[in-house]
């Protein structure tokens, strides 16, 4: 079997669930006869058609506010909102009703919708389309917030996504849509939502990452090896709602964590998992949790952003000086 | 040949009419052709008696409030037509995705007054109709509804179902982006979706004039591509024409449309609000001659099928329906605490089974 590529393992997942689903509806700008313009949805209304593959006007909020309807109605929305960069007019949808739609109405109406959005640096794009910002997400009650990180995660997690009742923004890092391939076989197997996944195992540290940080963050451990250091390293895969439980098992083995994420610092998402290790995990700890994260700046243009994005030297740097504390 | 002068349309490139309808003046004389439903003054009736049990609902859900039993709640007084006109006009099995002043459709709807009271007395259970089980709850964020009903639409369309998707909006809502590209995919998809804006002239402080500088609200419709109309928004007989009308072509797949119903608010904004910080008394006295009931009756007295006798068993009966309801709702005990966590997902994750123990611990719960 072809090894594929992250953005073809979601373009899989969708003719997959196009294919087992009547339901599926995948809408958005571009993701007609164009594909998509990382070609996410290339092929898709050849073989779906134009009732299902929807090419919409421009207009973010109506992506969001239609699948909203649509997802009451019981169809399954899975809406592509072009760049995360242009994702902001859809937050009001997100936050005013589908995130809410079950609560307000206690079950009579639920919002079973996707919304997949590229993000993330590192591809010299044209500005407000680089940024990181899926702590906004996280922090919004009733929705979950996923993050594949490689091709099979992608299909897994999306099928997954698609499938779950409750709203899912499912975050793609674009970084990494051709950087590395695998065979993912077209079972339709679904991964686990709400689950941490352990990329490797180690005893003496651990790393805490997702998205394209976990290609640094796998880099960072393979040097820290060198050293005789032995890093255990977790993609946290959905930040919403949090698997605390694996960061805190590993965290009790190494007693050290470092989080790594290419978002601003400051209200990232790798302050929640700090604070979980220091309200449930402090005992454990023979090291205060350290960040490893973009700066509290604008995302700079490409020709500073290698400059703003965490590195493996950055990684490994502050995974020392973890270790060297007493 | 666009730029050519064209001596035949005058140089016009497109041009476009609003029409304006109405059939009862405000002193409940006619105009114009009566429609078929309206031919036998006996039907109007209930129309008429829903519009009266909507105003005793209000005064009582008002009165309520003032006296600490109810929280902030938006009167639809004078606009009961709309409501009314618009409801009557669709079927049982269409979707009704209003903003927060549509409590006359919720009522003809079958969305109980106890519900009423409830949603806005503070729980989520008023939320959970127990009649029209697929229309949406109101929408507080001004018109980020609306593209639920393109939404809601498409579903119907996809299922090749005989339905349409009813959104009622008000007139600060036009203003809004949702507004605009929700009608505007509707139009580029042919979408089975009414979309209805109560102009009731003031978005809390903002008169229509500040609204927009556009000569009507209908013909924003223009800019996507859909019929507008414009009707007497107090005359529940052209309100429900015109409703007719549009829902019948949008469920024949003809496409969307927009009705724009001239109204006025005879309340303030909401009970939260003093609308003569703003607005002169005076305006208000003056519009009171238009609002809709009065007209109504008026014509229905003047056909011979309504007494006094009728109106004053009209208004006991109502009073009696909105005091049961709201007994009904101040017994009503509140959800348990935890409701908040088992309606937030269809299954409740595991991160969050700390916070509903902790919440389940928390003492009284709920302030019902």
């Amino acid at each position: 079997m072809a090894e594929i590529s992250l953005v073809e393992a979601v373009n899989q997942a969708l003719a997959h669930a196009l294919e087992s689903d009547e339901r599926v509806i995948v809408l958005g700008e571009d993701v007609g006869p164009d594909g998509g313009v990382f070609r996410a949805t290339e092929g898709l209304i050849e073989r779906f058609g134009k009732d299902r593959v929807r090419d919409t006007p421009l207009s973010e909020s109506v992506i969001a506010g239609l699948s909203v309807g649509l997802a009451a109605q019981g169809f399954r929305p899975v809406g592509e909102i072009q760049f995360m960069g242009f994702i902001y007019p859809v937050i009001d949808q997100l936050v005013s009703h589908a995130s809410r739609l079950r609560t307000r109405t206690r079950g009579r109406l639920t919002c079973p919708m996707v919304l997949r959005a590229p993000y993330g640096g590192g591809v010299r794009a044209p500005e407000h389309h680089s940024e990181s910002t899926e702590a906004m997400f996280a922090h919004v009650p009733g929705l979950r917030v996923v993050i594949p990180s490689s091709p099979r995660r992608a299909y897994g997690l999306l099928l997954a996504a698609i499938r779950d009742p409750d709203p899912v923004v499912f975050l793609e890092p674009k970084r990494i849509y051709r950087a590395l391939k695998e065979d993912v076989p077209d079972t339709g197997e679904a991964m686990a939502l709400d689950k941490c996944v352990v990329l490797r195992e180690g005893s003496d540290i651990t790393l805490v990452t997702w998205g394209a940080m976990t290609i640094e963050t796998l880099a960072a451990a393979e040097e820290l090896l060198g050293e005789g250091v032995n890093a255990e390293v977790i993609d946290v895969a959905t930040l919403k709602p949090l698997d605390a439980q694996t960061i805190l098992e590993s965290v009790k083995k190494t007693g050290r964590c470092l989080i790594v994420h290419e978002a601003p610092l400051t209200g990232g998402f790798g302050a929640e998992i700090a604070a979980r290790l220091a309200e449930h995990g402090l005992m454990s700890l023979l090291a205060p949790v350290r960040r490893v994260a973009g700066y509290d700046t604008i995302m700079p243009l490409p020709r500073l952003e290698h400059s703003y994005m965490p590195s493996a030297a950055r990684i490994v740097s502050a995974a020392r000086e973890s270790l060297d504390y007493a | 040949m666009r730029g050519d002068s064209n001596t035949e349309n005058g140089g016009a490139a497109a041009s476009f009419a609003i029409p304006y309808t109405r059939y009862l003046r405000p002193d409940g004389t006619l105009e114009g052709e009566l429609p078929a439903f309206a031919q036998d003054p006996r039907d109007l009736i209930p129309l008429y008696r829903m519009m009266a049990l909507t105003r005793a609902l209000d005064e009582k859900a008002v009165a309520l409030q003032r006296t600490g039993r109810l929280g902030t709640y938006a009167s639809s007084l004078g606009q009961e037509a709309v409501g009314i006109g618009v409801a009557a006009a669709m079927r049982a099995d269409d979707v009704l995705i209003p903003s927060f002043r549509e409590q006359s459709a919720q009522l003809w709807r079958g969305v109980t007054p106890t519900e009423i009271l409830l949603y806005w007395g503070g729980d989520e259970q008023g939320s959970d109709f127990s009649g029209p089980r697929q229309d949406f709850p109101v929408c507080i964020p001004v018109a980020t509804h609306v593209p639920h009903a393109a939404g809601v639409a498409l579903a119907f369309l996809l299922r090749d179902e005989p339905r349409v998707a009813v959104c009622v909006t008000g007139d600060g809502g036009t203003s809004k982006g949702d507004f605009y590209e929700a009608i505007n995919i509707a139009g580029v998809w042919n979408l089975p979706a009414v979309f209805i804006v109560n102009n009731n002239q003031w978005a809390i402080s903002v008169p229509r004039s500040q609204q927009t500088a556009a000569e009507t609200l209908a013909q924003k419709a223009i800019a996507a591509g859909i019929p507008g109309e414009q009707v007497d928004g107090n005359d529940v007989i052209a309100v429900r024409e015109a409703a007719e009308r549009a829902i019948a072509r949008a469920r024949d797949g003809e496409g969307p449309g927009l009705i724009e119903a001239v109204t006025y608010r005879l309340s303030d904004h909401t009970t939260a609000d003093d609308a003569r910080r703003y607005r002169e008394d005076a305006e208000v006295s003056a519009r009171w001659k238009d609002e809709p009931l009065s007209r109504l009756r008026r014509y229905l007295v003047d056909k011979g099928v309504w007494t006094k006798e009728d109106e004053e068993a009209l208004l006991t009966e109502s009073s009696q329906t909105v005091d049961q309801a709201a007994d009904e709702y101040l017994a009503t005990p509140a959800g348990a605490v935890t409701d908040m966590f088992d309606f937030l997902y269809a299954e409740l994750p595991t991160d969050l089974l700390a916070q509903r123990q902790a919440a389940s611990q928390t003492e009284g719960g709920g302030d019902g």
